[in-house]
């Protein structure tokens, strides 16, 4: 009798760990990722162990409800117990719950404080959340540069097949060394965004106004994606993250060659454009700029989006485009790009769009340089 | 009605109009609790606090400068250094440039950050532009310092400090006489 | 439980009113309840139709159905019609059926107070939807409408959205004073506190914190109006204010709000279990003290809803301890359910079905409340679909069932007919398979990675969100059943008794009444001994 009941016993015991290990193994799509770094880790760890914790309870509490069900039901002919109440039954369970609870909160505690660290980080980059798009700034390097969503508008709108990373790919990565202590800062440009990699564990808000600091130490050298997490307007699911850490060599030539490609942006704003070098560059801006809201035959979706095909503005009032663009239309979702296209882009899309669809022979056929749009800045009616 | 139930009523009727209150009351709660403690990192006004108040305890850290505009902000703003490496009390001094390159005369409001916001109460700055609004001509540059120090009992588990500056256009916000005072 | 003494029902001289005008200008509790409980399953349909456009859109990847900003639309108001329009007027309506009944009093004790109250709201939600067919849109910055989003960046419908949310609160307020003035003055004599019904009891602990918690959210969205309109920097930095600020005023509102959403679905439980297991209430004394403590308790955990925003660490530890003690007398009232049915003598019809379901998934919910209670987790859930599946779950499978349960246990005595229980039957089974295929594999995309309030998603996570969506699209149709259901009842049926189920007179007055019972419930005061 008693071996039975302690081979019941043991099975009970291990049936739990026999549920499919597939979906909470580490390599599952299904769980929470391990990640990569030390917090990570024990953050999953962590979860694990409240999650198996949770499951134990629920397994003995209804197990308890499910077996009531089937012995005391009524039409098996149970004759109902008049009991209502048992002290010490119920102070022994609050006092069970409690212990457990507190059995929960001291390991959480140590990954909390683990989590808090405010030592000095080796490299310090400025994370700036705008609607819809990441900056990153280098501190000790001054690299600095805007990371945008890169998959296209095609895909999103169905009429071509998903690439793989659909949605969690960028034109431009965030690049870290491995093994060095990397501290964010992190802030908002406009609304709450909210900067999260999983494989880091690493989440914080980017509150305009406000920095919030966040840090990582990266082992292993791979590419890392994330993503905005804080309702943030429009585009909201469209602005992820990637980061692709790498050797320290990797990195030291990756700002060199960050720094050597400002220095030449800042020269192309002095050669002289074609008109066909500028439309060219232009259809990339605007793909990856304006064809969310403008679409790609450029006829928006009046009225909230307006048509740039047939528009007057774009056909002939090259000075009120040039307005429109660098200032944004107030009280619209039509934002202000100033600060977020360099002279050579916010030129060649002008151009493009001056240039595209009907407007090419209907309009004025006037198109803008690199250099209108310095001169405007040094001008510039607000 | 029975006195009881007016009684009942008038109570909740008092208990509703006073959570009311306390819901406004909690916006300068919130502000006088951050103070104290720093805690969402920002800092009070101009400090009274001088480096021959201290005689021990100095340390070197790491202060870092970060500004950002906000919107659509056309001045430049920037920090002549990103980091410094300082001595926790002894006085610091670091300039920002400030400039206009609009066409109209603007009012701008800085607004400072500290992380970890624990350390705020430690930042003990005497000067800074962000304790007015700074009005700047058409085309006008300015520099303009904070000076500061840092309280050598800052707890040790604080590596660096990150001070935040987001730089506001408050140029509509103001009423027309009062950007002329400025 | 007390034994009641019998008493005369009165011979009702004079019915309601005929007509339109019975239901425009009653005041009586009756026909209240009956307003609110259309309102809200006319409500639960609106509210359906937005999450079966959410959950179209997110059957596959790619946008397919609706654009970003319209999508944006239909969380915001899904989540505000759901809450504000489904759940708090569905509970108010049982309580408007049920509290004169339960405690042996003649109707509310401010009758013409309680038909405004119930007016305010279809007024407020013809405002609030009404922004949807607007040029400028709905409100699209979520439920929770965090600034500067809801403030210098939202539609200029924000405004109409923010006299709606007042209106809301004026009811829920109005209403909320009218139980408790009822609960305390009104009880039949020696029906001391602490021989209550439970659901008297989960209303009374309900309506003091409504009164508490609606003027404040009465408070953000006025500081909102101010902000947007007066120049006001209240959450704006520029002027010295704080985006986080709003976040704590909001939660210190929204926290005890979804105990308020919750508090009244545990009473209902409780009797439908006891009556089901024929075995009174196991520990009845502690289910008063549980849910006191947890009302309490509701105030002092609202910054786990805000554990990415740059809190101190003093700050995270305290919430995520003070979080997870919540969970002593939440666990308590499961272990006195299921210690009720344990050695009783249990029958399984529809309301029992409901309730099961309830303790069992509710449950489910709490675990992953719990695991999000854990700070340093949390880190990994907030914002994601995990924290999707564990609302869902303490909310559809929660109160929603818990308010069906109450709708199957008390239908026959509202209308004097048994419900058709194959029927209902038939109906649980489908809610409950539904259910679990809409909300269990959130937890999955949601550990995965996939946000919260995204029109469109990473491969990864197709193949959960095709499930999902099908699985809502049951549920949403099922509930049509309920509609069929509900309607037969009122026509038609088995009549039932006064007692409706097996020995009930002795546990609760409303079982000594006439199903339906007369017009002025009691006319004349039981006496409870």
């Amino acid at each position: 009798m008693k071996s039975i009941s302690r081979i019941t016993g043991k099975f009970f015991f291990t049936l739990p760990f026999l549920v499919p290990t597939t979906v909470f193994s580490e390599a599952s799509a299904y769980n929470m990722p391990v990640g990569v770094t030390e917090v990570s880790k024990e953050i999953f760890d962590l979860h694990m162990l409240i999650m198996w914790i949770c499951l134990w309870i629920g397994v003995v509490v209804f197990g308890i409800m499910f077996w009531s069900m089937w012995k005391y039901r009524k039409s098996s002919g149970a004759k109902p117990a008049k009991f209502d109440d048992h002290y010490w039954l119920e102070i022994g369970w609050t006092i069970a719950a409690t212990v457990i609870l507190i059995g929960m909160a001291i390991p959480s505690t140590s990954v909390m404080i683990k989590a808090y660290d405010d030592s000095k980080g080796d490299i310090n980059i400025m994370v700036t959340g705008y609607q819809w798009k990441w900056q990153y700034k280098y501190l000790e390097d001054g690299v600095s540069f805007f990371s945008s969503l890169s998959t296209s508008q095609e895909q999103i709108d169905n009429a071509i097949p998903k690439g793989e990373f659909y949605l969690s790919e960028v034109d431009e990565p965030l690049v870290i060394p491995i093994n060095k202590r990397i501290r964010f800062l992190i802030t908002g440009n406009d609304v709450i965004h909210s900067w999260w990699v999983p494989d880091f564990a690493v989440k914080q808000d980017a509150v305009p106004g406000f920095i919030n600091t966040a840090w990582t130490n990266v082992p292993k050298p791979g590419i890392y994606r994330g993503s905005c997490t804080e309702l943030c307007g429009l585009k909201h699911a469209f602005m992820p993250i990637v980061v692709r850490a790498v050797e320290q060599e990797e990195y030291e030539a990756w700002v060199i060659e960050k720094i050597a490609m400002a220095e030449a942006e800042k020269l192309l704003t002095e050669k002289v454009w074609t008109k066909a070098e500028l439309i060219e560059r232009g259809q990339g801006v605007y793909l990856k700029n304006c064809v969310a809201c403008h679409q790609t035959n450029g006829q928006g979706l009046p009225p909230v989006f307006p048509s740039l095909d047939g528009s007057q503005i774009v056909m002939n009032n090259k000075a009120r485009n040039i307005e429109i663009l660098m200032e944004g239309v107030q009280g619209t979702a039509m934002q202000a790009f100033s600060n977020q296209l360099s002279e050579v882009d916010m030129a060649s899309v002008i151009t493009y769009t001056r240039q595209s669809w009907s407007n090419g022979k209907n309009g004025d056929g006037e198109i803008v340089v690199p250099k209108d749009i310095v001169d405007y800045k040094n001008t510039v009616n607000l | 009605m029975i006195k009881e139930t007016k009684k009942t009523i008038r109570n909740l009727a008092l208990t509703v109009a006073g959570m009311l209150a306390f819901s406004f009351l909690l916006v300068p709660i919130y502000d006088v609790f951050c103070e104290i403690t720093g805690l969402n990192g920002k800092i009070e006004g101009p400090s009274v606090f001088s480096s021959k108040d201290i005689e021990e305890g100095k340390r070197e850290m790491l202060i870092q400068f970060v500004t950002h505009n906000n919107e659509y902000m056309p001045w430049t703003f920037k920090s002549e250094i990103s980091q410094l490496k300082i001595t926790t009390g002894v006085q610091q001094r670091v300039m920002f440039v400030f400039e206009n390159k609009s066409s109209e005369d603007m009012v701008g409001q800085v607004i400072p950050s500290v992380s970890p916001g624990r350390g705020a109460e430690y930042f003990h700055k005497t000067e800074c532009f962000c304790f007015e609004q700074q009005k700047l001509l058409a085309g006008e540059r300015l520099e303009l310092p904070v000076v500061f120090i840092v309280d050598p009992n800052i707890p040790l588990d604080i590596g660096s400090l990150s001070l935040g500056y987001t730089l506001f256009d408050i140029t509509d916000q103001l009423p027309n006489n009062q950007i002329a005072a400025l | 439980m007390s034994t009641i003494v019998e008493t005369h029902d009165d011979h009702g001289h004079h019915g309601p009113a005929k007509g339109l005008t019975r239901w425009l200008f009653t005041t009586n509790h009756k026909d209240i309840g009956t307003l609110y409980l259309w309102f809200s399953f006319l409500m639960l349909f609106v509210g359906g139709a937005m999450a079966m456009v959410i959950r179209a859109e997110l059957f596959e990847p790619g946008l397919q159905i609706v654009q970003p900003e319209f999508f944006n639309q239909m969380t915001t108001n899904h989540g505000l019609v759901m809450v504000f329009g489904v759940i708090m007027p569905a509970f108010v309506g049982l309580a408007n059926w049920m509290i004169p009944m339960q405690i042996g009093s003649p109707d509310m004790a401010l009758p013409r107070l309680n038909n405004l109250s119930f007016w305010l709201l279809p007024m407020a939600f013809t405002m609030l939807v009404s922004t949807l067919f607007m040029d400028a849109g709905g409100p699209n910055f979520g439920w929770t409408f965090y600034a500067p989003l809801s403030t210098t960046y939202a539609p200029d419908t924000v405004t109409l959205f923010i006299f709606s949310v007042h209106v809301l609160g004026v009811s829920s307020i109005l209403g909320s004073i009218n139980i408790i003035t009822t609960i305390l003055n009104m009880r039949a004599p020696g029906m001391t506190l602490m021989k209550m019904p439970l659901f008297v009891w989960s209303w009374l602990i309900t309506a003091y914190l409504l009164i508490a918690v609606m003027p404040v959210l009465a408070g953000t969205v006025t500081m909102m109006l101010m902000d947007i309109h007066f120049g006001t920097s209240f959450f704006n930095a520029a002027g010295g204010g704080d985006p986080v600020l709003f976040q704590h005023i909001f939660w210190f509102f929204g926290h005890p709000e979804v105990y308020i959403m919750i508090l009244p679905a545990f009473g209902i439980v409780s009797h439908v279990i006891e009556t089901f297991s024929r075995k009174p209430i196991f520990g009845y004394s502690s289910m008063v003290y549980a849910m006191t403590s947890i009302a309490i308790l509701s105030f002092v955990v609202w910054a786990h809803h805000m554990f990415t925003t740059g809190m101190p660490l003093a700050g995270e530890l305290f919430f995520m301890y003070s979080t997870m003690l919540i969970a002593i007398p939440t666990g308590v009232k499961v272990f006195n359910w299921v210690a009720t049915m344990f050695k009783g003598s249990i029958s399984f019809e529809t309301p029992m079905l409901f309730a099961i379901a309830f303790v069992a998934l509710f449950t489910i919910g709490g675990f992953s409340g719990l695991m999000l209670a854990i700070a340093p987790a949390d880190f990994q859930y907030h914002d994601t679909y995990f924290v999707v599946a564990h609302f869902h779950y303490v909310l559809v499978p929660g109160s929603l069932f818990g308010v069906i349960a109450g709708v199957y246990y008390w239908i026959p005595k509202w209308t004097g007919n048994m419900y058709d229980e194959t029927l209902g039957k038939l109906h649980f089974w489908l809610s409950f398979i539904s259910v679990n295929l809409t909300f269990f594999p959130m937890h999955f995309v949601g550990l995965a990675g996939m946000p919260r309030r995204y029109p469109d998603y990473a491969l990864q996570f197709a193949d959960f969100n095709a499930m999902v969506s099908v699985g809502a699209f049951i549920f949403g149709f099922t509930q049509l059943l309920l509609l069929f259901i509900v309607i037969k009842a009122i026509r038609t049926g088995k009549k039932a008794s006064h007692e409706v189920w097996e020995d009930t007179k002795d546990w609760g007055l409303e079982w000594t009444l006439e199903s339906p019972p007369p017009y002025h419930t009691f006319t004349v005061q039981p006496e409870v001994k």
